[in-house]
């Protein structure tokens, strides 16, 4: 079975975030970069399927040259190969440009699979994967919490997570492109020895084709105001304890 | 030269710094109050191989150099672990490596490097002798295939959780040799043999959590064939296996270094006293800046260390004076940490009390400040011999 991982490369996460001066993205030029979250717990899935099914694992990642880090890192935790569409134009871009761009790398493998993370950490759109989907002409499932693949290799069976502790399972052909979802694995450390042999790995380096796509932009990124507004409940014990937990929940949205 | 291979030693920081963020705060700071080993730890950085960083390829290893071991060890000790728990595994093997036979090599190395076996205890130091190595009384008197060894050890780190232990025992009298130096003879033993037959270890508790113990040898036998390199020559073969881990030991305080300062400018930003962050007064800053200067310069001289031993030149001054300036660094800096966090620095729960006894360690032990201060002035600027 071959299958594609997309991975991007998303500021880390205790970096201090200040919005650049467009303000339509963060200031990074001088952040520290990590793995997207959703995307190392794909690529795990990915690995324990390999080891399950055999076959091969592509990596395939659309951004700058700095991007080149999280691939080096996906290679050394075991993926085969992988394929890189650089651009600058790509780094901050939204969805659908980095789904048009890796599409259009992507078209020719013809993977049997394409996992992506559910979401990114930095932009949270949640429409890469989709996007990438309908480009490729794939079925997809999003939310995925389990991968089952059928003895004769024919189809899925995948396990969506729903509201409230609910869940789904949906049966689909293949191929088919998963978004998964954040912790369905354990994730493995990359080893000295895997990261020695990831030197050796293929990186096939793509330009992008034509311009960045623009279906999609950032109008303005803020830092939400501060106010530190003080309310009294008042009521019963009870009534106020009730109160404030309908507070917390539905304008704090801390529960 | 080698090209320093940046990729790699990016690769290698975030590798392993991801899987010590594991690991955090609390689950070191259990263990410290338990003076409980790290085993879990270990064993993942074992299994990941990073401890087999500088075996060679052919041997089971990685076949790297000093200059990525120490990247290393650093990330670990700057995310608040404590590298000093295995170390030791990464470098001890070094004199069986450059001094063993072939045959000592293809039984130990291939099964160090993937962690099978632990050859991360070193018996140097003895209570009535300390720093003056070469008059150190545990002797080795061969008798036909055998060794038969006695005396006592002290500070000997990690000995219940090795399974080998590579030991310095005098074998020719000092009486009997020309120079002080002679004489001396290293020795592999199987420590998972030897306890009860001949060997006694015995914890001691220290000041911050080392699994560190005393040794005694009573008639231990160690056959003839585990003796590594020639008789009488041990104390060149410790010599020379000193400048890796002085780079290492380096590298471990810049790594300290590094989590004290950022866990100060992190505190000196957030804690509001006097309707400011306590970081705005420059009372507060200017000793985290300072701090921050001496690891950055202390780092430079580690990596110029670790250069020319991965090239194959004579380090011993930089290695020393990485050591030196690094040890001097990290403990400045665990200081100003401990002074940023005021009484909160006392506190278990920020750890700033935990790190400052474990880099306190490093003014004194491998080779304490003024040992090195004396071989510079000897050896390097050629001032009279003074012991
Ligand atoms: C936690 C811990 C772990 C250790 N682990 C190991 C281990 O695994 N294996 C091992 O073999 N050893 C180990 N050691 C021992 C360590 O290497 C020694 O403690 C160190 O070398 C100093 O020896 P000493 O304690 O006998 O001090 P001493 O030699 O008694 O020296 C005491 C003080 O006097 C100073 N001094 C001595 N002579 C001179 C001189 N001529 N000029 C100026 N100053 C001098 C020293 O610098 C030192 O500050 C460990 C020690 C500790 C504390």
């Amino acid at each position: 079975m071959k299958t594609a991982v997309c991975i991007k490369q998303v500021v880390t996460r205790d970096w201090p975030l200040r919005p650049a001066e467009s303000a339509t993205w963060v200031r990074d030029d001088d952040a520290s970069f990590e793995m997207n979250e959703p995307d190392a717990y794909a690529l795990e899935e990915a690995l324990r399927l390999k080891e399950r099914h055999g076959g091969e694992v592509v990596v395939c990642s659309a951004g700058p040259a700095r991007i080149s880090q999280v691939i080096r890192e996906a290679l050394a935790r075991g993926a085969d190969r992988a394929i890189h569409v650089e651009s600058d134009a790509l780094s901050a871009a939204g969805a659908d440009a980095v789904a048009a761009a890796l599409a259009a790398a992507m078209q020719d493998e013809s993977f049997d699979l394409v996992l992506t993370g559910l979401q990114s950490d930095d932009q949270g759109f949640g429409q890469t994967g989709v996007v990438l989907a309908e480009r490729l002409g794939l079925p997809h499932a999003t939310i995925i919490m389990e991968v089952d693949i059928a003895a004769d290799g024919a189809g899925l069976r995948v396990k969506r997570e729903l509201e409230s502790g609910w869940f789904q399972w949906v049966a689909m052909p293949l191929p088919a492109l998963l978004t998964i979802q954040s912790g369905i694995n354990q994730l493995r450390y990359a080893t000295l020895r895997g990261i020695m042999a990831a030197k050796r790995k293929e990186i096939r380096t793509v330009p992008l084709d034509g311009v960045a796509s623009q279906g999609q932009r950032i109008l303005e990124l803020y830092v939400p105001e501060k106010t530190s507004a003080t309310r009294f409940i008042d009521g019963s014990a009870p009534e106020a304890a009730r109160e404030l937990v309908r507070l917390l929940r539905e304008e704090a949205r801390v529960l | 030269m080698a090209v320093p291979d940046v990729e790699l030693h990016q690769d290698l920081r975030s590798a392993v710094g991801e899987l010590c963020r594991r690991f955090p705060d609390n689950y070191w700071r259990d263990l410290d109050r338990k003076e409980a080993y790290p085993d879990e730890f270990v064993q993942t950085l074992t299994e990941a191989g990073y401890l087999a960083a500088l075996i060679p390829e052919q041997y089971g290893g990685s076949g790297l150099g000093i200059t990525e071991a120490a990247i290393i060890l650093e990330e670990v000790n700057r995310s608040g672990g404590n590298s000093a728990a295995c170390h030791a595994q990464m470098y001890i093997m070094g004199t069986l490596l450059r001094h063993g036979s072939e045959a000592q090599k293809r039984a130990y190395l291939p099964r160090i490097a993937s962690g099978e076996l632990r050859l991360q205890a070193f018996g140097v130091t003895e209570p009535t002798t300390g720093t003056d190595t070469t008059q150190l009384q545990t002797m080795a008197v061969r008798n036909g295939d055998l060794y038969v060894v006695n005396g006592q050890k002290v500070w000997i780190s990690r000995a219940e959780y090795s399974d080998l232990m590579l030991l310095i025992a005098r074998t020719t009298p000092r009486e009997e040799v020309a120079k002080k130096t002679d004489g001396l003879s290293v020795f592999l033993v199987d420590l998972r043999t030897a306890v009860g037959n001949g060997v006694t270890i015995r914890p001691l508790r220290a000041m911050m959590n080392h699994a560190t113990t005393e040794v005694f040898f009573d008639n231990l036998e160690v056959p003839a064939e585990n003796r590594i390199g020639e008789e009488g020559r041990g104390f060149r073969y410790l010599l020379d296996g000193l400048n890796a881990e002085r780079i290492l030991i380096a590298a471990e305080c810049v790594g300290d270094g590094r989590w004290f300062i950022e866990r100060a400018v992190k505190y000196a930003n957030e804690r509001v006293v006097f309707n400011r962050p306590i970081g705005k007064n420059q009372g507060v800053q200017f000793p985290i800046a300072r701090a921050h200067v001496n690891v950055e310069a202390a780092d430079l001289m580690r990596a110029r260390a670790a250069e020319l031993f991965d090239g194959g030149q004579p380090c011993g001054a930089e290695a020393n004076m990485a050591k030196l300036l690094a040890a001097d660094a990290s403990w400045e800096a665990a200081n100003v940490a401990l002074q940023t966090f005021g009484g909160f620095g006392f506190a278990e729960d920020y750890d700033i009390e935990r790190k400052f006894r474990e880099t306190r360690l490093y003014q004194v032990a491998p080779i304490s400040t003024n040992l090195i201060l004396s071989y510079i002035a000897e050896h390097v600027l050629g001032l009279p011999r003074s012991f």
